[in-house]
């Protein structure tokens, strides 16, 4: 009797072993092949930031560990975390980037891609990464040139060139005021900056995913831009544009010099927020003048001379 | 001596097809089933292009003519034709009255691109570029023509984020032997050396058919695509 049970049970034993090795090579195969298996192994590539030089051989651990959990291990902004963000992860394998010192549709330059590493981006969960030392994100960097073949046939566009900023007058403000109207850029941002003009509810990104205009209003002393806090930063984002995103470049449509007086206006769009342009601005009055274009260089080349530089 | 008759039949063999035998396809391009109804579009937050329309544009995603033709349908040679190098004219793609005109664009690889802005207000164009670097530009009224190339083969969808109900495409293809229909749905891909073609037909919305078509001689072939209605 006691042996017959124990039969019955090495029986069960030995079916069941049956049953789970025969449905383990069908359960290999009905499982989707997801895991990252690039074909070949990245190209080896660099980044050069001052005198550092990053390698991206030596950026895959820290990859893995504190990037890979959001921009995914094939760089394509599908990691684990992605469905629950807000903007979506940057997508590396397409190299379209938003904060950019380059023109639209080039390749950032090293710097701008260890900047933005270092200065994490504003309303998104990409955090400010000041734990990695600079040989670290040099790293980094020319991690993320691994993942698209752009950075091997294309080289990063030019930097911009901006001129020293002029003083802040009231007037800078007033002509930058009528730059603001006349170049439509309340059609998304609103008239007062708050990121409620007419088109700011339609917008979406290069990925269908809806954006928001940025609301000016809404910055404190403590806020940031995405791209960077200074008034440079501002020049940059509407020069370049924001790549990936509806907003368009100004660069050519804007004089570099009218450039500093729409900085200008901005900054009095922020209307919480301590700044020299807001300062002038309380000394007016508080009130921005209407701009009056200036006929005077227009007028000047009827006298036969040639025109000076102004 | 000797050596120059055989020169003279290769040179007849590679040249003369090109020039004697034109072969041409053609054709139409219809669709079966009931295609959604364009939605009218309101221009009423843009007074300047809104009075342009008297009676309101609708969307163009799928545009038919009489007797069940489909406008819009890019048709090229994607295999078997040469891969000649861009034409030096440029191609024209005009913004006015807050509308793509053409709605559909076909150019060469390489080709240059003119954007042009007709109206009296500001767009932004954005090709939302995959296959090529993806940009974004401002054109305010009255800015000269924006200029610019795609170096690879796709179909771009263009859109003016300032005006959400704009949008067009960029065929960038690697041949000159494109058409794309327009009244009647109609197609002609002329001037074809004798060869095997396959002959691509490429609408936005009900995505794209081939056809193998081969050209013996002088002659004219004719083929036609028929596109499935999409029901929403």
């Amino acid at each position: 009797m006691k042996n017959s049970k124990s039969m019955k049970f090495r029986i069960g034993i030995g079916c069941l072993a049956l049953g789970v090795m025969s449905t383990l090579p069908l359960f290999a195969q009905d499982v989707p092949d997801v895991g990252p298996h690039p074909k070949q192994p990245p190209k080896a590539m660099e980044s050069h930031i001052g005198k550092v030089t990053g390698h991206s051989k030596d950026a895959a651990m820290n990859y893995r560990r504190y990037c890979a959990g959001c921009h995914g291990d094939l760089g394509d902004g599908n990691g684990e975390n992605a469905p629950w963000l807000d903007p979506k992860p940057r997508d590396f394998t397409i190299a379209t980037f938003k904060c950019r010192s380059t023109l639209t549709g080039t390749l950032p330059t090293d710097q701008d891609l260890f900047n933005t590493i270092g200065r994490g981006v504003t309303n998104s969960n990409m955090p400010i990464w000041n734990t990695f030392s600079d040989q670290q994100r040099a790293d980094l960097v020319a991690y993320i040139k691994t993942f698209s073949p752009r950075w091997e046939k294309e080289k990063a566009g030019e930097p911009i060139k901006i001129p020293a900023e002029p003083a802040v007058t009231i007037d800078s403000i007033a002509h930058g005021k009528a730059l603001f109207t006349k170049l439509e850029c309340w059609k998304c941002h609103g008239p007062e900056g708050k990121g409620d003009g007419p088109s700011a509810a339609t917008l979406t990104d290069s990925k269908d995913q809806p954006i928001r205009p940025y609301n000016f209003a809404a910055g404190t002393d403590d806020s940031r831009f995405k791209c960077g806090g200074t008034n440079q930063d501002i020049y940059k984002i509407f020069m370049t544009g924001v790549d990936g995103t509806p907003m368009p470049s100004f660069a050519d449509t804007i004089q570099p010099n009218d450039a500093w007086d729409l900085v200008h206006f901005l900054r009095t769009l922020q209307v919480h927020r301590h700044s020299k342009e807001n300062d002038v601005l309380k000394a007016a009055g508080g009130k921005i003048p209407a701009y009056v274009e200036k006929e005077a260089p227009a007028a000047q080349p009827s006298n036969g001379a040639a025109g000076g530089g102004n | 001596m000797r050596a120059s008759k055989p020169c003279i039949a290769v040179a007849i063999a590679t040249l003369c097809p090109a020039l004697m035998f034109a072969g041409t396809i053609s054709g139409k391009v219809t669709y079966t089933g009931t295609p959604v109804k364009q939605k009218p579009i309101s221009m009423a937050k843009e007074p300047s292009c809104d009075k342009q329309h008297p009676t309101p544009i609708t969307t163009e995603t799928v545009v038919t003519g009489a007797n069940n033709t489909l406008e819009n349908v890019v048709v090229y040679i994607s295999a078997g034709g040469d891969d000649a190098n861009a034409p030096s004219q440029a191609v024209t793609f005009t913004q006015k009255g807050c509308q793509y005109t053409p709605h559909v664009i076909a150019l060469h690889t390489g080709q240059e691109l003119h954007v042009v802005n007709a109206d009296q207000t500001s767009h932004n164009i954005h090709p939302m570029a995959k296959a090529n670097p993806e940009w974004n530009k401002s054109q305010p009224p009255g800015s000269p023509p924006i200029v610019q190339k795609f170096d690879n083969p796709e179909f771009i969808s263009v859109k003016c984020q300032i005006h959400p109900w704009m949008h067009g495409w960029f065929a960038v293809l690697k041949t000159n032997h494109v058409s794309v229909t327009g009244d009647g749905g109609t197609f002609t891909l002329p001037n074809l050396p004798p060869g095997k073609y396959t002959v691509t037909a490429w609408h936005e919305d009900y995505g794209e058919q081939k056809q193998e078509v081969t050209i013996t001689g002088n002659e004219t072939k004719s083929i036609d695509f028929s596109f499935k209605a999409k029901a929403f």
